[in-house]
This record gives structure tokens, sequence and C-alpha cells, in this order.
């Protein structure tokens, strides 16, 4: 298995008081695959998707990818981050281009490493505004070059940790859109939380749902059985399609609703 | 703070559509004036109330201390008694007797090695109090009562230690100016978003690294602040400290004209501090906008 979650428990200790977050996850991740966890908020999906990028440590249990077991965060595990996280005193260039001169310090030239740069913002078309910084792009423009500093990483797993959360609703599409091309094109292992129902169906090609916390396990897995690439406006007649859109709902909505603590 | 550039852009692009239109030669004369005309009713603004106040000040002043018997002089008295001082900063008519620029010169080169020394290593230990939990348990308790010490309570230990009025005035000004930059520094640091924590801990930038490319820019503004009430505290005490230790400096002089009763000299003395102090926050207030352009919240 390329990405391995096994056996993962988190518990957060803060004084005497001890919260059990996550209990008994495990997960396989295909390389190459778009997996997309959802679950209620406060179900600790942002927990799960840190303890991969390294951030938060486990409890129980562990990651391991690519056969090594992962416990510290690294340019492996590249993150894009809800609310883009761009450095906002750095240009769009010097954003990505300080991800880069980290990542392959050693192993490019300079002139690579401004041509790589340049690339990869050319991935998400954001060339044009590489001298820009980011107080003076719009929110999906940021998101746009968060996703471009994680790409430029070159990393094993791609971390999307509500990327399309702070966004409205065409923005969104437009943003869900690119990224379902950049996964046809580089063929990145994707992890994504998010908790728009539309969109994990749209993207994933298996979509893991989260029963409510404290103690949150994994409730079910569903395969998207859509072929790649996928068109928004053809799959929203399409069966398929509503099938599983339906049974993500049924699983939120009827099984595990959300409730509100008291 | 870019709205106001976009602006201007706007107002300056307007004149040369008419101008492509109607090519007569009066065309460009005209915008040009109405430019000038706000930018001159700008600054009139923000002069002429001040000249006003200031006038009226001297007026008052010179009222109330026109007799004979007062014991203070007037403003056309600081004039006649003092005018070499006030025309000409920079004289040279003997060892002790120099314009008035000099002797500013001399404190500032005092101001700038204690103030750039207490820059550094405020910096530098307002890193490491931010940073670390413990480092701030040990030190804060320590810096908060230092730092009320009043700055020249420090001069007699540091003459001991020195035994030179120089390095002593210097060491006055340092330690004097090194709290707000602690302080600050580590205020700052410690409200470093965690968001820009996580991407120095994705990207594995090492210590160094964090501290150029993450701490400085995003505690910037603190810092700034710190320096900034730094830069005027020194400036404080440099000419009380002055006063004490003698030679050449601004806060000797004046010491220097109350034993020797030239009160008008001191009267100038207090306008050259007064504008000098007023010229060195400024001065951190521009370095601060310049530096800190790309820290306002996106």
């Amino acid at each position: 298995m390329y990405l391995k979650i096994d056996h993962v428990d988190k518990t957060f200790q803060r004084g005497s008081q001890s919260t059990e977050v996550l209990r008994g996850i495990t997960l396989d991740v295909a390389k190459g695959e778009y997996v997309s966890i959802i679950g209620h908020s406060g179900c600790g999906k942002s927990t799960l998707l840190n303890i991969v990028a390294g951030l938060t440590d486990t409890t129980n249990g562990g990651v391991i990818l690519e056969g090594r077991q992962v416990d510290t965060p690294g340019p492996d595990r590249a993150v894009v981050f809800q609310n883009h996280s761009l450095l906002p005193w750095l240009t769009v260039y010097d954003n990505v281009r300080l991800a880069v001169d980290k990542v392959f310090r050693k192993t490019k030239s300079r002139a690579e490493r401004d041509a790589w740069t340049l690339h990869n913002l050319d991935l998400v078309q954001m060339v044009h505004a590489k001298d820009k910084r980011p107080s003076e792009i719009s929110g999906g423009m940021k998101q746009r070059v968060g996703i471009a500093r994680a790409l430029a990483m070159e990393p094993k797993v791609l971390l999307l940790d509500e990327p399309f959360g702070a966004l409205d609703a065409l923005t969104r599409a437009n943003l869900q859109e690119t990224v379902m091309a950049l996964h046809q094109k580089l063929g990145n292992t994707v992890m994504m939380i998010t908790h728009d129902v539309d969109e994990a169906v749209l993207l994933s090609d298996r979509i893991v749902m989260m029963t409510n916390g404290p103690a949150a396990k994994i409730g079910e897995v569903l395969e998207v059985p859509l072929a790649h690439p996928r068109k928004r406006l053809d799959l929203v007649s399409d069966p398929a399609y509503i099938k599983c859109r339906t049974a993500v709902l049924k699983f939120l909505y009827e099984r595990h609703r959300y409730v509100e603590a008291a | 703070m870019n709205m106001p550039v976009r602006n201007t852009d706007n107002v300056v692009a307007l004149p040369q559509a008419t101008a492509g239109v109607l090519p007569m030669p009066p065309a460009p004369g005209k915008p040009l004036l109405s430019r000038v005309v706000p930018v001159l009713g700008e600054i009139a603004v923000r002069v002429v109330p001040p000249l006003l106040v200031l006038v009226l000040i001297l007026v008052v002043w010179q009222f109330m201390t026109n007799s004979p018997k007062a014991s203070l002089p007037s403003p056309l008295k600081i004039w006649q008694d003092s005018k070499d001082l006030i025309v000409d900063p920079f004289f040279v008519a003997g060892p002790q007797d120099i314009g008035l620029g000099w002797r500013v010169l001399t404190s500032l080169t005092r101001v700038a090695y204690g103030f750039g020394l207490a820059a550094v290593v405020g910096i530098l230990l307002g890193a490491i109090v931010g940073q670390s939990t413990w480092a701030m348990r040990g030190l804060d308790p320590i810096f908060q009562v230092l730092r009320t010490v009043p700055p020249l309570a420090w001069l007699p230990l540091s003459l001991a230690a020195f035994r030179d009025a120089n390095p002593s005035a210097i060491f006055v000004i340092f330690i004097t100016a090194i709290w707000p930059v602690i302080i600050n520094t580590a205020v700052g640091i410690r409200n470093i978003p965690q968001d820009y924590r996580n991407v120095a801990l994705v990207l594995q930038l090492n210590p160094i690294e964090y501290f150029y490319k993450i701490m400085v820019p995003s505690a910037a503004p603190y810092i700034f602040t710190g320096l900034r009430i730094g830069v005027g505290l020194s400036w404080l005490a440099i000419v009380a400290a002055e006063m004490l230790t003698g030679g050449v400096g601004i806060g000797f002089f004046i010491w220097d004209a109350w034993n020797s009763s030239r009160l008008s000299d001191i009267v100038v003395a207090l306008i050259y501090i007064g504008v000098v102090g007023f010229v060195l926050d400024r001065l951190v207030a521009g370095v601060s906008t310049i530096v800190t352009r790309g820290t306002a919240k996106s």
C-alpha cells in the first residue's frame, strides 16, 4: 500500500481532562488515488489530516508512506490549508519560490527553480499575478497559489484541508475544475477533507465517511464508480452519481445526524 | 494602502484621455494646474494651523516675559543672545565653543551605538522569550522589574563598571531602550499565527530560516513599535546622562549653559532636542512603513 493509516487513535489531553477524538482509524490509499474524507464538523477529520501531515502526533497507531513511518511534517506530504496560509509579506512568486528553494535546493539549479516555480504557477493559471502580494488578490486566487505551492514540492501525497471551504459557490466550482484537471494531468495521490457532498462525489475515487465524535471512526467507505474526466453538467443526471450522492447524504443525515453539543 | 495609489492613477488618466481627443495647446496646462492646486491645498491644510499656533505662542510668550524683571528670556531676547546658535548649527570657534549641530551629532552618535546594540540584543532576547515558554517564565518577571528602573539610576553603576563617561552614557542608552524592544518583540512572536508555523513545519525550515523568513517579517509591526518607543526613550536618556557625564553633547551643553546663566542658549537647545527627537521618531516610523508594507492582514 502506498499510504497506510494504521489503527490510529488520538486523545487530546488538556490538564486532567482528556478527549478521545479518533478511535481505530485504518485506511489504505493507493498511489494516484483521490480520497475524500467527509463528516460533520467536529468529527476529527481535520485532526486526521494533521496526523497524516505530521502536524499532530498520534496516541496509538501510525502512518506509513511508501513503507516508511512518518511522524514529523515534511514536504513529501504538502498541505493546502483551508485559509490559504500564504505569507503576506511575500509576493505570489516568492511564496511558491520559498517552497521550491527549500525542497530543490540541492537538486535544481537557480534557473531550474525559477522555471519550476513559474511552471507551477502556470498550472493554476496564476502567472499573471506573480508579482502581487496575497492581500492584492482574491480568495480563490490565494487558494490557487496555495495549491501551486503544495504542488511545487512534488509531494507524494497532497493533503487538502477543506480547500474550498471559505470560497463562494462559483469560485469553488471553478477551483474544483482546476483541481480535477490537475489530478488528471499529474496523477497525484490526494487526500481531501470536505463537508460538501457534491464536492466529494465529483472529485473523489473513494469517499471515507466518518461518524460523529467523540471517538470518531470510519463509518463507511464508498467507491465512486465514475470515469475520469468528469463533467459537472453530465453528472447531474447520471444515475451512478445520484446513487453515490444519495448514499453519502443518507449516511450523514439519517444514520449519523449531527447532534449539536449542548 | 493601495487605494490612494490607484486613485492618483485615475486622476492622471482622465486628462490624458481628454488631451487625446482635443489636441489644443492650452489643454495640457490646465490639468497641470488642477493637479498642483489640490496638492498645494493639502500642504496648506497641514502647515498653516501649526504655524498659526506657533505664532500665537510666540506672541503670548513675548507678552508675558516682556518686562525687564521677568525671570525667563523672551523670544526676542533669545534671538539677540543666541543668534549664532540659531543661525549656524555647525560653526567651530574653539574646543568648547561649537555649534549645536555638532553637539547634537555627538549625542546622536552615542544614541546610535546604544540604541543599535539595544535593537540587536533586544530582538534576539525577545525572540527567545517569545518562542520558549520556559524562557518567558524565567526571564519575564526579571525584565518587568528591571524595565521600571529609571535610566539615570543605572549611571553610577555603569560609571563604576566602565570607568569612562562615553561608554557609560552608551550603556545607559542601551539599558533604557532595550526593554520595550524585548517586550514588543516577544509579544509579536507569540502572536505569529499557527498557520505560518504550520507552513514552516511542512517546509521543514531550520531555526535560522524560520527566524529570517517567518519570525522577523511576521513580528515586524510589533518589533518596530518597540524600536520606536526605544528610540524615544534613548533620546530622553542621553540628554539626562550627558548632563551628569559632561564632555561634548547637547545634554552637557544645557548643564553648562545653566551654570553660566545662559538661559537663552538653554531654550535654543531645548528646541534642537525636540526637533531631533521628532525626526528620530519619524525616521523609525518611516522605516517601519517601508519594511512592514506586506505584513498587513490579507
